[in-house]
């Protein structure tokens, strides 16, 4: 098990006073059984809300919920985190065919916020798309099981696509960024996702953090100074769901903190707000995740 | 229809010698296939219909077109229509409606009543399942895509408890009479369903035209229903002195008029998004008395726009923090958000089997034959028997023939193109039979012919729980074609008239007294409906100056001619609105008076149908005027024609509207622009440099010829005139008059003088007025004139500022 310290601000400046507010802030790390826990955590908002109240939402993320005072001029969100993160272990891979796996889409009952049913369709941020079904149908030809699939499209995605930060925005469509062949975590995220869904595969949006500095003789990772996005695709009644990560062509282990899974960038966008804005506004978003030295260590 | 020939036309035959009398039933002839409402099977005239079938045969034919025209005056007068989309367009058309009623006999309809009250629970258990526990799902039930890929199913609403204890309060359903003569259910609508007002305005102009045969039957009356809903809402507030509100997407959506009307019939206030806030938990209109809490919104907007911050992000007519405000239970949302799902063509296959489980009972009455396509039991079905199956949408709602293009017969594919559609695309698709309808007589130019319908029903929730509205919103088809594919063309709308034999209570919507009697506190003024109302006021008195300035324009150059000292220093007036002083009625002007229309379109919940005929009729004579006017005579007397009506709305504003704050900001807009006008008039005219000619046609458009020539035996100076137009307060067109009317109202407004304490505007008020007060013709100099000026433009600012955001 590793100890991380998280320390992350969201940051705007308005060009004029805004009326009233209200903001939803998702970037709380989640506590999942058996896999990740919050030991510690505060929530500094500035100005101070009007009020600030917090909840599930229907996948379960944590939601912060602030009504803002009028005239605002800038907003300040800092939370700071101790978060135990378990490395999840590579096992053997018991997934079914991919052909078996509509089946057991079918069998699984219930709707409940971890049903593959939520992650079959097109979704608003991720209308399907003719290329990126051609692609992933290309890429995963010769992948007989569902994990080989994640695993083949996830390395396809990442061969083919250039990390550039400059490329898109939080609202270009995965179509458009994958025309292009560039993108950030988000866009290799969304693709992925219209990928897998295109092969049958339910898949989800998963948002959340990574590890700033590896550890010690390994690469830092991609997007470690933001928040990150990678998928989460079910792969059967047996395995359930799996976590890839295509902008570092990885299965995700310890070094990614959950925030919260959706079915696309819209459902765990890190802020909702609406301002009753005329003029512009600017913000920026700061991450650091550190790994606690000197805390337990558990083996393995 | 041989036995109806032979009736009828025994009386045909006695009539006529009298020549002109109502043709009768002689012509009518449904087709065999279905049962039509009026005459059995063997072409005798159902009992329930005869009185009203006798009462049109002792009419002439000319009586006839009389009492059809008083329903069509009546729709016209009281400004009913529907907003029609198309090419991009959106625009108002005249109310379609078919002058003779649906009647239908009161057991029938006892028994209609019971089973929809059923179907009412039915999908009130749904609901809480789907929001709650989802068994219907877990259990295998219902399958779980036609939930999780549902666009209506509101993920953010799963596990919020209404604060009420119930999902839904007011639904309708569309009920069709098949071929067997039984009633079923085409279609649920639960997200907001529209029609009961225009069921009312219905029910109006239909017993204007048949106010005889109305009244001498047992038919039952509407008002009732609306009363125990009107009730019930009430009933649901926190305390006294809570409100309830409708929720209207705005004037541009297709059934504004009906929002507007029902919130005046009701007594509710009308709001839009924009008009709410969320403040700690509890829903806030703002108010020109600042934030007050709503507790009942009867929305009628659909649920995913409620909310930009937690549903669809591009709604611009939603309220940022509903969904906060109902997980706390900080009002009651009727509908509860969400209800949309339950309108899902694709349940309608699966609420028979659902309904053993959800109420423990079989349904009463059927809906339409339906297969959901993605089971391959279902997709045999269809294969097998696809003659009389339509394919459409499985998540689509509404009426399966409703929306052209949506729906394809089964019948018009192969075989092989059937299967392969359902093979590839199953899930998303649902088979229904396709819908034919019992007909019904319409007056087809002076004669009845039968016509496909189908009813809508309104249910509401009641302290006494459902009730049934006993009567309804009648479509009538546009062809005789009885298969539903008529109705996709347009059509018409008729009264519904449920037949009692026994009398029937007469009802008002006035509340039952219980206790001493109490006036209850004037409801608070909505800011956005004070904004628009303050603008109503200023360009209704900007049309007036500007008319005024025009004809006297208008009158100068028919005298002298166009080109004269004296205009050049007019014109720049006008041409500073936006007015082309050359044209007969300016375009600029019309632009004017429609921005009146429009402000007052927003609030027409407010406004007497009356005044709003006299304004809409103004536009519609100043386009008239405009299309052929001259400028010159022509221009003045056309102009002093529009004076004439002005005047009017004015007439009826002023005379009936309630003294109250709507009242007061309509008033200061006047006050404001008049004064505004007035200053910037003598600015020009009464200047020392004006040219000649120019004090006289200030006193002209000040309205003031017979008043100076009383006060002052000389001819007008500049001190005659300022001190009749700008400086006395007995003149209601002088600037002083103006300024002394706006202080005593803004005086009145909320928030003004706290313990005797001014805000900001009260203050800059008074001592505008102070200042106004003190001035003398001499010392009221034209830039003094001009610093006047700005400071009350600067009064509009601080007013905004206080009540209007």
């Amino acid at each position: 098990m590793t100890v991380y310290d998280l320390r992350m601000t969201v940051h705007y400046d308005f060009d004029r006073p805004t009326g009233s507010g209200r903001q939803l802030f998702r970037v709380m790390p989640a506590d999942v059984a058996g896999v990740q826990r919050v030991t510690q955590f505060e929530v500094a908002i500035h100005p101070e809300p009007v009020e600030q109240l917090s909840f599930a939402d229907f996948f379960g993320t944590q939601v912060i919920e602030a009504a803002m005072p009028p005239g605002l001029t800038e907003l300040k969100l800092t939370l700071t985190a101790v978060v135990e993160r378990k490395a999840s272990e590579d096992g053997l891979d018991f997934t079914p065919a991919r052909a078996a796996l509509a089946d057991e889409i079918d069998a699984y009952e219930g709707i409940g916020a971890d049903a593959p049913h939520h992650f079959v369709l097109a979704s608003p941020r991720i209308p399907g798309d003719a290329a990126i079904s051609e692609f992933s149908r290309a890429a995963c030809a010769g992948a007989v099981t569902v994990q080989e699939t994640v695993a083949q499209l996830g390395e396809a995605i990442h061969a083919a696509m250039t990390f550039d930060a400059e490329a898109t925005e939080v609202d270009t469509p995965p179509a458009e960024a994958f025309a292009a062949r560039r993108g950030v975590c988000q866009d290799f995220a969304q693709i992925m996702i219209g990928g897998l869904r295109a092969l049958g595969v339910p898949a989800a949006y998963a948002a959340g953090y990574l590890r700033t500095e590896p550890p010690p003789g390994m690469k830092r990772l991609e997007g470690a100074d933001a928040m990150h996005a990678w998928v989460r695709a079910w792969t059967g009644t047996r395995m359930g769901w799996v976590e890839y990560d295509p902008t570092n062509r990885c299965f995700v282990g310890g070094d990614h903190l959950i925030v919260g899974y959706g079915r696309d960038y819209s459902d765990v966008a890190p802020v909702t707000g609406i301002m009753r804005v005329d003029g512009g506004q600017s913000g920026s978003h700061h991450v650091d995740i550190i790994e606690r030295t000197g805390a337990a260590r558990t083996p393995g | 229809m041989d036995s109806t020939e032979a009736v009828k036309t025994g009386q045909g035959a006695a009539d006529a010698g009298k020549g002109a009398r109502f043709a009768g039933l002689s012509g009518y002839h449904p087709p065999e296939s279905v049962p039509d409402e009026l005459v059995d099977a063997d072409g005798k005239v159902r009992p329930h219909w005869q009185p009203f079938i006798d009462h049109l045969h002792d009419l002439t034919a000319e009586e006839l077109v009389r009492a059809t025209g008083r329903a069509d005056q009546y729709l016209l007068d009281s400004g009913v229509f529907y907003r029609q989309y198309g090419l991009g367009q959106s625009t108002e058309r005249p109310w379609p409606l078919s002058h003779v009623p649906v009647l239908i006999d009161q057991e029938e309809w006892d028994r209609l009543s019971a089973a929809l009250v059923q179907r009412a629970h039915l999908l009130e258990a749904l609901m809480a399942d789907l929001y709650g526990p989802n068994r219907m799902v877990t259990e295998g039930h219902l399958p779980p895509s036609l939930v999780a890929g549902n666009p209506e199913w509101l993920r953010p609403m799963v596990g919020i408890e209404p604060a009420s204890g119930h999902h839904l309060h007011f639904v309708a359903f569309e009920i069709g009479r098949g071929p067997d003569g039984k009633w079923w259910v085409l279609a649920d609508r639960t997200q907001a369903p529209s029609g009961a007002g225009f069921a009312l305005e219905n029910r109006v102009a239909t017993s204007r035209a048949f106010s005889t045969v109305f009244a001498e039957q047992n038919v039952h009356r509407l008002a009732g229903f609306f009363r125990e809903f009107r009730d019930a809402l009430l009933a649901l507030r926190r305390d006294r002195d809570g409100r309830v509100a409708i929720l209207t997407p705005g004037p541009l959506n297709e059934t504004y008029y009906e929002h507007a009307y029902i919130a005046r019939y009701l007594g509710f206030t009308l709001v839009q998004g924009e008009d709410l806030a969320v403040d700690r938990g509890r829903l806030m209109v703002r108010t020109v008395s600042g934030l007050r809490p709503l507790d009942v919104l009867w929305r009628r907007l659909d649920g995913s726009y409620a909310d930009p911050l937690e549903l669809n992000p591009q709604s611009r007519i939603g309220t940022p923090g509903m969904l906060s405000a109902l997980r706390r239970q900080g009002l009651t949302m009727v509908n509860a958000l969400g209800s949309g799902v339950l309108e899902t063509r694709a349940l309608m296959a699966f609420l028979p089997k659902l309904a053993p489980h959800l109420i423990g009972q079989t349904l009463a009455l059927p809906n339409i034959a339906t297969w959901w396509c993605g089971g391959a039991a279902e997709r045999a079905a269809v294969l097998a028997a696809p003659k009389r199956m339509v394919l459409s949408p499985a998540l689509g709602t509404g009426l399966p023939f409703d929306k052209a293009g949506e729906t394809t017969a089964a019948a018009g594919l192969t075989a092989a193109e059937l299967a392969a559609r359902l093979a590839a695309d199953g899930p998303n698709l649902v088979a229904q039979e396709a819908v034919t309808l019992s007909t019904t007589p319409m007056l087809v130019k002076g004669k009845l012919e039968p016509r496909p319908m189908s009813l809508r029903v309104f249910l509401a929730r009641t302290g006494d729980g459902w009730q049934v509205m006993p009567g309804g919103f009648a479509r009538i088809g546009a062809s005789p074609d009885p298969t539903a594919l008529a109705m996709q063309r347009g059509g018409n709308a008729a009264d519904v008239w449920i037949m009692s034999r026994d009398e029937v209570p007469a009802v008002s919507i006035l509340p039952k007294t219980t206790g001493p009697y109490r006036r209850s506190a004037p409801g608070a003024l909505p800011s956005r409906a004070a904004d628009n109302l303050f603008w109503l006021g200023r360009y209704v008195e900007r049309t007036e100056g500007m008319v005024r300035l025009l004809r006297a324009r208008n009158i100068r150059v028919a005298e002298t001619g166009p080109a004269t000292p004296l205009l050049e220093t007019v014109d720049p007036i006008l041409l500073g609105y936006g007015i082309d002083p050359e044209e007969g009625i300016p375009q600029g002007l019309i632009a004017t008076l429609s921005a009146a229309v429009g402000s007052a379109g927003q609030v027409r919940d407010r406004f007497s149908p009356d005044a709003w005929s006299a304004l809409a009729d103004l536009e519609k004579s100043a386009r008239r005027m405009a299309q052929r006017v001259t400028p010159g005579d022509d221009a003045a007397r056309a102009l002093s024609a529009l004076l004439r009506k002005l005047a009017g709305f004015s007439g009826l504003v002023h005379e009936n509207m309630y003294r109250f704050f709507g009242w007061r900001f309509l008033s200061i807009g006047r006050l404001h622009e008049r004064a505004m006008g007035m200053a910037e008039m003598l600015c020009v005219l009464a200047d020392p440099e004006a040219p000649p000619g120019a004090l006289d046609l200030a006193i002209e458009v000040g309205d003031s010829i017979l008043t100076h020539r009383r006060r002052f035996t000389v001819a007008a100076s500049r001190e005659t005139v300022v001190d009749l137009l700008a400086l006395d307060p007995m003149n209601p067109r002088s600037l002083r008059h103006q300024v002394d009317g706006m202080l005593e109202q803004i005086l009145a407004l909320p928030g003004v003088s706290t313990y005797g304490e001014l805000s900001e505007l009260g203050r800059a008020m008074l001592r505008c007025q102070a200042e106004m007060a003190t001035q003398t013709p001499e010392s009221l100099s034209t830039e003094v004139l001009e610093a006047m000026r700005l400071r009350i433009a600067g009064l509009s600012d601080l007013l905004t500022e206080a009540y209007l955001r």
